[in-house]
This record gives C-alpha cells, structure tokens and sequence, in this order.
C-alpha cells in the first residue's frame, strides 16, 4: 500500500474551469453584478459576495422524462396506516412524493448562486474600461519621486557610506598588496625584545624587517580613498497611490429619492473604478442646497434637508477641503456631482468661474451627472427643456473645459453611462495601474 | 501481523492520526478483510487531500485528472457555496475504480473516521470493483487513468488548434447527449482503453491510406434505386435502429471533422465508463458499508480499536445508514446505503439463522452457513435490479415498511397498490427493481432512420413508457445540440409505446457556426 500526501499539491486545479464557466455566464453575472450593487454602501460597493444567476444560460440540458403526466409508480418506505387499495390525494408539485425522481426532475437549477472573488466581481465590473487622461496628467500631477536602492556609487554624502562594502574592498586590497598584518608586527617586536643581548646579528635583520613593515604598513593604508563605496539611490517617478474622490449632491427638495438612487449607483462605480488604481481613496461627501457642508455617507444619502439651490456653495466647500486637506500635488482628485439640473439664476456665472479657475484644474476628473425622473413618467408632448445648470455646464464644456457630463433618467442607464464616460478610447494610452 | 492479533493493544487512541497511523489500521484491516472475510482488492493508495482539493474533486466527477469544460467549474462553483454556507458536508472519501486504487482521504477526518473510510472504501468498494461482473466487463481499470490523460491532452491540443470556443461548443453537444452515449450490451470485442490513443493513430493514418480521389469520379453512384430491399440495407448499413447516439454520430455524422469525432468517441468512452457505477449503487455501497461494518466490528473485539473509537464510529454509520419516511421532510429517495446494508446483513442472517419464511423464499442459500461466500458470489454477479429480484426478503420490506404507490395523471386520487403483505411482497419487489434499471429509468431513444442519399433528415423515436414525454423544455435544446451535430434537420418522435401512437414531435434545424464552424 501506498500513502501519498496531496495536501502541498497545488490548489486551484479547478480555476480554470471557474474561469471557463465565468467567461460563459458574464453576461449573465455583469447584469447580476449591476442589480446586485443596488444594495450596498459604497465603501463595501467592490468587496465581491454572492451572486444569484438565473439558471438559463448555463444550463445542461439533458434526455430526461418530464416530472409531471403518465403513469407512474413509486415504491416509498414508512408505511404506518396505508392499506392495499387506499386513495390518496395528489400532493402538490405534481411529483406526488415521489422520491428520488421527484427531486431529480424537479429543476433544482432555476437559480444558481454562487459567489465571486473580490477580484473577479471587480473585473466583471468594470471590463474594458480606464481612467481619462491619466496618461497626459500623470507627468505632472499623479507622480512623485521616490528613491529606490540602485546598487553602489564612489561618491556621495556620508549618510550613505556603505561600510560592508567599504571594509570588503580594504580588506581585499590590503591581502592583495600583502600589507602587514598588527599581529604580525607585534610578534616581531616580541622576539626583538626576546632575543638574547648578543645576538647582535639576528636582531639587525629583525630590526630592519620590523622597519620594512612599519614603512609598508603607512605606505598602504587601512583605508584608502578607493575602498569608499556609498549605497546608491535612484529617483524613480511613482504614481501618486492615493486618490480622493468627492461626491457632491444637490439635496434640495426637488431630488427625490429616486434620484438619490441614482446618484448612489453613480457614486458607487466611480468609488470601486477608484479603487482599482489606488491604494488609498478617501471620501469626501458634500451636500448642498443654498448652502453646503461636508457630511458623513448615511446623512448625505439619506437626512433630508429644504432650502434653495446655489451650486456654487458646494463648489466653493470642495474647494476649502483640497486646500485644508488635500494638496493636489500629493492626491489624485476626483470629483463627481450629481443634481437634478436647478440652480438659481444669478449662481450660474459664479459657479462657472469656481469650475475653471479652482476645481477643474486640480481636479484629475470631473463628472457632472444630471439625474431626471424615469422618462417613462413624464406626460406626453412635454418637450424637455435642458435644466439650467446643464445649459450652464455646456458652456464650459464646448469651451475645452474637461468636464464630463451626461444625464441619467432610469437606474439601467447608469452603467452605460459610467461606461461611456470611462471606455478605453481606442488608440489611446492604456493606463495601467 | 499475528502478534498484533494476540496482543490487544489499541490502533490509535485519541483523534489525531499520522501516516504510521493510516499505514498501521489499512494493515490491519487488511489481515481481516482479505484474511477473514475473503476479500480480492486491487492493491490500495491512500491519497490525504484538504478541503478545496476535495470540492476539486468533486467538479471533476471524482476523476484525479480531467479535461477542462465550463460545466465542471459551474459545479465547483456551486458545491463551494454550499460548503460554505455550510448547507452541505463533504463526503468522508472519493474512491476511484483504478488499478491500483486509489482512495482520497481528507486531512481533517479523525483517526476512526480514516479507518472507517479505509475499511469502507479501500477494502468495500475496491473489492466490488473489481469483482463485480459490469465493472469487469466494461471497464478497464488498469488503463482508467492513463486514457483519462490521453482524453485531457487531446482535448487541450484541440483547443489549441481550433480555439477553445469551437472545442466548447463540441463539449456542451456531447455532454447533453452523454445519457446516451453508452452501449447497454456488450459487443464482440472488449473495449481496450489502454488502447485507444495508438487506434486513434491507426484509424487516421488508414484513412489517409485507402483515400483515392478516384473513387469520387467514378459514375453511376446517381442511379440509385428505390426498391424495398434498399431501405433496410441502408439501415443495416448504418446499423440502425441504434441507440447509442453519440456513437452513431461519431462514425455516420456526414460534416464532422476527424477531430470532432474522436472528441465525441472520449465523451462516449467516459460516459461507458460510469455507466456501471449508475447501475451498482445500491449494491456498492451495500457491499463497501457491510464491509466496513463488520471490519470495525472485529477490530473492537480484537481489542485493536478503543471504545471511544467505536462509539464514534457507530454514530457516523446510523447518520449513512439513517432511512427517512416518506412523509419526513428529510425523505429524498431511498438512501442506497441504508437499504443496501440491510439487505447484504439479512442475507447474511438467511444464511446463518433462517426462518421459515426464508426457507421458502431463498431455498438456495438458506441455512447454507458461509455467509462471505454467498456474498460475495451475489457481489460478483449482480447488480441492482437483479440484486433486489433475487434478494429482497419479506423481512426488509417489513423492516421499512416499503408500499407501491401508483400515479396515473388521468385520475385524480394516487392509489396504493401494494404494501408488505403476503399479497404485496412480489409487486413491490418488482416495482422497486424496475427503479433500480437504467434500462427504465432513462428514456428509450433510438436514431431510426436517415437517408443519406437524400435530404439528409435524421428520425429518432422516443418511445414513450407509460405516457411520459420527455421533459420539453431540455428536449429542445438537447434536439438542438444534435442537430448541430449532425448537420441537417432532426426531428424527433415521441411515440406511446404501448399503443405505438404519436404524442409529440419536435424538429430542430442545424444553427450555422454552432460548432465555431
């Protein structure tokens, strides 16, 4: 007999198959993916978790009865009043408790849950898309310079002195140039002192040997200049690793909860795209009406609040936080506002010159996310007018500004907006992470 | 080994377990299983697995190597899910009917519970492996793994050259058609699995052989006659009726690529090769869980396994012995072990102590006295339905108070037919061997006619017992699949076969590019 241990056998023998089956269901999973982000906070919006799919797309079909009609004959166990000839109802489902067959047939595929890797949910998440303009930005905003051992230099400052090396060079050049060891020249010394007071002979040649060597040792120093080797360091350019993405929302009275939604699902996207790239993402919750505060999550989606609207305000309270806490040269900035289109008419030009002169440019990314009623419920032959706060933003836009902007009316379309906002753009740099 | 006898000293005492552990109990289950009961085992290795190798396991159909399809990892997926959320165990063992045989066993398992599994799966079930007449006949244990190997290679080349998708779609056919895609009666020769890669070989290069292109231009093939006779040379030419579906495919599908058909040959092969083991379940698992029962059994007498030991024991084997009703909510069919170990210990109580009542049912073995003769010849030469024919006694189906329930859709009420009664006994024996015959239980489905000179059009029949169609909304697809397969229209139909009347029909017509073109 033989015993075989298999437990240091390299796990995973069945990934492949996993990513077989992935591969098959994406469509599948993507559109779970998107209902299932529905339900989360957006901290733990990109932490994976249990996917339910519909069991279509993956089913394995199979020659197999039906589980219901005919004529069929169970043999069952646990009789305890039956007698021959007794009638029974039919029990629901049809199977009539009918066992083995009943459980075989009875399409326990219907649904299929499993659960995704934090990974793979990303991935399926947010396949085929990057960061805008990352490439072009990066050279001046999302690089610091690091520095990164790069091996050994003969100058430098003394901070950097590396001794081992240092130390391994004298040695080797002192056993190469037979520089007198302390020990040897000791023990001459000793015999000098030893020798008998007429042995005048022997003690000269000791003596001018004792001199050879003191010369020797002074002429060939312990240290030269040419041992010195300093440890040295390379700047190397890093992307910045921290991100923080400001999420603004317009939370007057006319945004219904609808809208919030909406928002929220936007939010999310944009938070586990973040994270993806970035080590750290913080976030920044600013709520407005006439004026603006930074909020915790629950109170931004969820406290009420009435008054005006003037965009500016949030603007301007982003603007405090980057320059309180958020030094664009060390942070990736990211800033993502969502309103439903009002704003009073005299903020418009203020809220323009916020944009251009302070946020947009420390800003890596700035979307404008418009969100409507579901379009299905508006009355027929009511002709949409765009919202003021559009009209204004398109004015920024068509002037070059970088300022993304789309409008959202139902929760389906979030996804193909975000889509459309982050698709990788053929022929252009891939960003990579 | 004798000393260990003599000596009562304890195997193992407390849970933990070493490799001198596993090595010290398969010895001296050994000594018992082959030196006291009379068992015949391939030579045994004992594989220590963890946990995800063993869901590894599982999506692979119990196979140590396989090739690579989504499906699998839809049900690696799925069983993971459920171990974690903690709905479902995994079992104790995977046993591989290969020579030598090997059993995983998992890291976790106490040391009674490796004995227990040892005793149950390297002695129980490897004996009924190789013993068992269907498994001799139709499997080939020696060359299992080494065509496994050959079938992952070839299929990872193919995918290779001609792109997982194609490869894909070629799969998902052949698996949907797998339930038929088994010879239900031997042919003249054995199937030699070892075989199989150099015949692979051989078939390809006689092809290239006796190629002439010639043959294409000679005239006269359009002359040909419709006489009566024609019609069934043309079927004994494709040796229709057939019923083996993928095999017919495999040698009559007119646009199939070479490698196309030896991929449906692997599905094919694979599927004969568990095709046995569908029909031995109650049996095998009988035969491994007396097994294992009388072998713990003995090593507490001898003194070799602690008290604790047993009592732990005893309580894993009433949870697999454990028999729900039919009106309990755990009840999902009968438990194959359950039954089994009744019936393989009320055979050996014929043997040894009969009563009347056995001596008029199993006059050939009643009182015989050598109860592992008479099981083992019963293990040899059965299987589940002519096991349960022969070998179910009135006790046991008083025992589980067994009753017939009979379902017509036409009426309203379901009515008992037979319960365990003088009268009942022989119906249920019947009823319940029938559940047992996979002949019964999968649908009779027969490629019956084409005509290649014609429109190509392939008629398979279903014929239909007691009025039960097939299931329409997975005929469909599966008619698909064979469709694409095949190359032109299908149409299946499904017959009554008591009255040879047709219920339904179904047609499917070949999707262009569905095997990735």
């Amino acid at each position: 007999m033989h015993i075989v241990d298999r437990r240091l056998n390299p796990g995973g023998k069945s990934l492949a198959n996993r990513q077989r089956f992935i591969r098959r269901a994406k469509s599948l999973i993507k559109k779970s993916v998107h209902e299932a982000s529905g339900g989360r906070s957006i901290k733990d919006g990109d932490s994976g978790g249990e996917l339910v799919l519909p069991g279509q797309g993956v089913r394995e079909p199979s020659l197999r009865r039906a589980a219901t009609g005919g004529i069929r004959d169970h043999v069952l166990p646990g009789n305890k009043d039956y007698v021959t000839g007794d009638e029974i109802p039919r029990p629901d489902g049809g199977g009539g408790g009918s066992g083995s067959q009943g459980s075989d047939d009875g399409g326990g595929e219907d649904e299929f849950r499993f659960a995704l890797s934090r990974d793979e949910y990303v991935d399926m998440f947010l396949d085929d898309l990057e960061l805008p303009d990352l490439a072009k930005r990066r050279i001046v905003n999302t690089e610091v310079v690091s520095y990164q051992r790069a091996g050994y230099s003969v100058s430098g400052s003394p901070t950097n002195l590396a001794l081992m090396r240092t130390v391994r060079n004298s040695l080797s050049r002192r056993i190469a140039l037979h520089r007198p060891k302390a020990e040897e020249i000791e023990q001459l010394r000793d015999e000098i002192a030893a020798l008998a007071p007429d042995a005048r002979e022997l003690r000269a040649t000791l003596e001018e040997e004792l001199a050879r060597k003191l010369r020797k040792t002074t002429l060939i120093p312990y240290i030269d200049p040419l041992d010195v080797r300093y440890k040295r360091f390379d700047p190397q350019p890093r992307p910045a690793a921290q991100a923080v993405m400001f999420c603004l929302m317009d939370v007057s009275g006319s945004m219904t909860e609808h809208m919030k939604d909406l928002a929220k699902r936007f939010y999310i996207l944009l938070y586990i795209f973040l994270k993806r790239r970035y080590k750290n993402v913080d976030l920044v919750f600013i709520r407005h009406t006439h004026t603006a505060s930074e909020v915790d999550e629950d109170t931004f989606f969820n406290s009420p609040e009435t008054g005006g609207t003037v965009v500016s305000t949030a603007l301007e309270e982003m603007r405090r936080v980057i320059a309180d806490r958020y030094d664009p040269a060390a942070w990736n900035i990211y800033g993502a506002q969502a309103s439903d289109g009002d704003n009073t008419a005299s903020d418009n030009e203020r809220t323009v010159n916020l944009l251009l002169q302070h946020i947009l440019p420390s800003c890596q990314y700035y979307a404008y996310l418009e969100v409507g009623r579901d379009v299905e419920h508006f009355p027929p032959g009511f002709i949409r007018r765009d919202s003021d706060l559009w009209q204004t933003y398109d004015a920024v836009v068509k002037s070059g500004a970088p300022l993304a902007m789309r409008k959202v009316g139902h929760r389906r379309d979030i996804y193909p907006v975000f889509r459309e906002l982050f698709a990788r753009k053929v022929g252009s740099e891939a960003a990579t992470a | 080994m004798s000393t260990t006898l003599k000596t009562p000293r304890p195997l193992f005492e407390g849970a933990d377990w070493e490799f001198a552990t596993v090595q010290r109990c398969h010895d001296a289950i050994q000594a018992i299983a082959v030196g006291e009961m009379g068992l015949d085992v391939y030579p045994n290795q004992i594989e220590v697995i963890g946990t995800e190798q063993m869901l590894d396991a599982y999506s692979s159909i119990g196979m140590p190597l396989f090739y690579k399809h989504w499906s699998f990892g839809k049900h690696f997926a799925r069983d993971e899910a459920m171990y974690r959320a903690g709905m479902q165990g995994l079992a104790y063992e995977i046993v591989i009917n290969s020579n030598p045989c090997i059993s995983y066993i998992m890291e976790e398992n106490s040391a009674t519970m490796q004995t227990l599994v040892i005793a149950h799966a390297a002695f129980g079930h490897n004996h009924f492996f190789k013993n068992n007449y269907l498994f001799k006949q139709w499997t080939d244990a020696d060359g299992i793994l080494d065509y496994l190997e050959f079938a992952r290679d070839y299929i990872l080349s193919c995918e290779e050259r001609y792109g997982e998708t194609a490869v894909e779609a070629l799969l998902d056919a052949a698996h949907a058609l797998m339930s038929h895609g088994v010879h239900r009666y031997p042919r003249a020769r054995a199937t030699n699995l070892r075989m199989e890669e150099k015949r692979e070989r051989e078939r390809r290069l006689h092809d290239e052989q006796v190629f002439n292109d010639l043959w294409r231009t000679v005239p006269g093939q359009s002359s040909v006659r419709l006489d009566p006779t024609a019609l069934e040379r043309r079927r004994a030419l494709l040796q229709l009726p057939q019923e083996n579906i993928l095999y017919f495919l495999e040698k009559s599908a007119p646009r199939l690529a070479p490698w196309q058909r030896e991929v449906l040959r692997i599905v094919r092969q694979i599927a004969q090769y568990f095709y046995p083991q569908s029909q031995t379940k109650l049996m095998n698992e009988g035969c491994a869980t007396f097994v294992h029962y009388k072998i713990m059994n003995r090593l507490h007498e001898t003194g070799q396994l602690t008290d604790g030991a047993m009592v732990e024991f005893l309580r894993s084997h009433t949870n697999v012995v454990f028999q729900p009703d039919f009106d309990d909510r755990r009840y999902a069919g009968i438990n194959p072990y359950a039954l089994g170990f009744a019936m393989m210990q009320d055979i050996e109580r014929i043997v040894t102590e009969p009563t009347a009542e056995d001596q008029q049912y199993f006059p050939d073995i009643a009182g015989t006295g050598d109860a592992m003769a008479v099981l083992r010849d019963i293990w040899a030469n059965y299987r589940d339905e002519s096991f349960i024919l022969q070998f179910m006694s009135p006790r046991i189906i008083r025992q589980f108070g067994l009753f017939h329930l009979h379902d017509n859709a036409d009426t309203p009420n379901m009515k008992v037919k037979a319960i365990h009664d003088e009268m009942g006994y022989r119906a249920i024996k019947r009823t319940l061997a029938r559940h047992y015959d996979v002949a019964w239980n999968t649908p009779d489905i027969q490629v019956v006619d084409v005509d290649l000179a014609g429109d190509r059009k392939l008629i398979v029949h279903h014929r239909a017992m007691n009025k039960i169609p097939l299931d329409e909304r997975d005929a469909k697809l599966v008619l698909q699949h064979l469709a694409d397969l095949w190359g032109y229209d299908v149409v299946m139909k499904e017959i009554d076969s008591e009255t040879d009347t047709l219920m339904k029909e179904h047609v499917a017509s070949p999707r262009s590019g569905a095997l990735g073109g």
